[in-house]
């Protein structure tokens, strides 16, 4: 260890989720297992381990994202040893039983191979208590109705990074209506050239302007269609 | 009597800037004017409508007639938006790349295979600085597969013969593990483009 390494184990519980914080912040992978581990012994449960100090870690991130503090190279350091901590956790989690917030089928769309934000959504929902289905790039239409189709999502999730790309959602959207199964489903659509206005006029039901704010909507409608 | 041409302004992107000029001066066009935004917000979309207002604020009162040499570029429609409430036309296209090959030979490319990256003259000029530092590679390299990963194959689409370029851009093909292809434009898409509101 170096002189100006922080001893986690040395921390109390407090001081350490904190520190797993900063620690996500700079995308520091090896820290972050470390933390992970060292909760763990201290008793405490998987899933408050990765809400506590993942989930929260990487909602600040999303924060400083937003409001042009941190680009796109540091969320996704970040997003990296999230994912690292996460490989620790999924497999407890299974084991313990995690609570279930939902189900979604999420995808990038037709003619488009861009995934990082939609990664970034998928590491988030699942941290939520999401199950989530990856599509993968380029999908046609006919691949979401058949995932539809087969996992009965609550939520079908699309993607896209071009502008050129973004309008196959209405595609999708139109078929689904076509079907009669449009109102089956919370469609959600992200990507950085969307807006909640080509949201509405594709006729999704929200626009996720990223992975932390997606995670809030998709769990306040999910509760929403639960309830009525 | 011949009437002198209104003076015109060029707010273009600062990848177009090279090119634009030497169009310019091909034609003699003296009463038109180039200004650029920088090229580097290419990675940063969301701030060049703003970016674009501004500038068309800053410099109407001094020319006739102003234009966008730029693409949507991941604007999701808003650099319209703003042109039209600023009465500026664009040049038509979502990417500047589309400038040059002329839209239907790009969305040919684009069917052919998806997963294509594309460098234009000025884009393999400054590959290592806007494409490998500005995406953090030079300092991350476990990014690389993050961004890249689902690419197949780079096209330099070239507007000027030049093979020191070829060989940067063939580099930077090999930088990305992607297949490389290589086409000459040339400059025609532009140049029609300016022919047409040069008048």
């Amino acid at each position: 260890m170096e002189d100006d390494d922080i001893d986690l184990s040395a921390l109390d519980d407090g001081e350490l989720v904190e520190q797993m914080h900063d620690d996500l912040y700079d995308g520091l992978a090896d820290e972050i297992c470390e933390g992970v581990n060292i909760l763990l012994s201290r008793g405490w449960e998987p899933y408050k381990v990765l809400t506590d100090a993942l989930v929260e870690g990487m909602r600040i991130v999303g924060i400083d994202f937003r409001d042009g503090i941190l680009f796109v190279p540091e969320v996704l350091l970040a997003a990296n040893s999230m994912k690292s901590g996460m490989a620790i956790l999924k497999p407890l989690l299974a084991e313990t039983g995690a609570p279930k917030a939902g189900k979604m089928v999420i995808g990038t769309v037709k003619g488009d191979i861009h995934d990082i934000g939609k990664n970034l959504v998928i590491m988030m929902m699942e941290g939520a208590g999401f199950e989530v289905i990856d599509l993968g790039i380029n999908n046609p239409v006919e691949k979401y109705l058949e995932a539809l189709e087969e996992h009965k999502p609550d939520i079908i999730g699309m993607s896209a990074l071009l502008t050129t790309t973004m309008p196959y959602m209405k595609v999708v959207i139109d078929t689904m209506k076509e079907k009669g199964i449009r109102d089956d489903y919370i469609v959600m659509v992200g990507g950085a050239p969307l807006n909640e206005e080509f949201a509405d006029s594709v006729g999704a039901d929200a626009y996720g302007r990223d992975a932390a704010m997606t995670v809030e909507i998709a769990q306040k409608m999910v509760a929403e269609r639960r309830a009525a | 009597m011949t009437v002198a041409p209104e003076k015109t302004l060029l707010i273009a992107c600062g990848a177009l800037a090279e090119e634009t000029l030497a169009v310019i001066r091909a034609n003699g066009w003296v009463h038109m004017d180039v200004t650029c935004l920088p090229a580097k917000l290419h990675n940063t979309p969301a701030l060049i409508p703003n970016a674009m207002r501004t500038k068309i604020r800053e410099k109407r009162g001094q020319f006739s007639r102003v234009y966008a040499l730029y693409g949507d570029c991941g604007t999701g429609g808003l650099l319209d938006r703003v042109l039209e409430e600023e009465g500026v036309e664009r040049i038509a296209g979502a990417h500047c790349y589309e400038f040059f090959t002329g839209s239907a030979i790009f969305a040919a490319l684009q069917e052919a295979e998806v997963g294509t990256f594309y460098l234009t003259d000025f884009l393999a000029r400054h590959f290592e600085k806007l494409t490998i530092e500005g995406l953090g590679i030079d300092r991350h390299p476990e990014l690389l597969p993050l961004y890249f990963g689902n690419y197949t194959r780079l096209v330099y689409i070239s507007q000027i013969e030049n093979a020191e370029l070829q060989e940067k851009a063939k580099a930077a093909a090999d930088r990305l593990s992607l297949r490389y292809e290589y086409r000459f434009t040339g400059l025609n898409g532009l140049g029609d483009f300016l022919n047409k509101k040069a008048g």
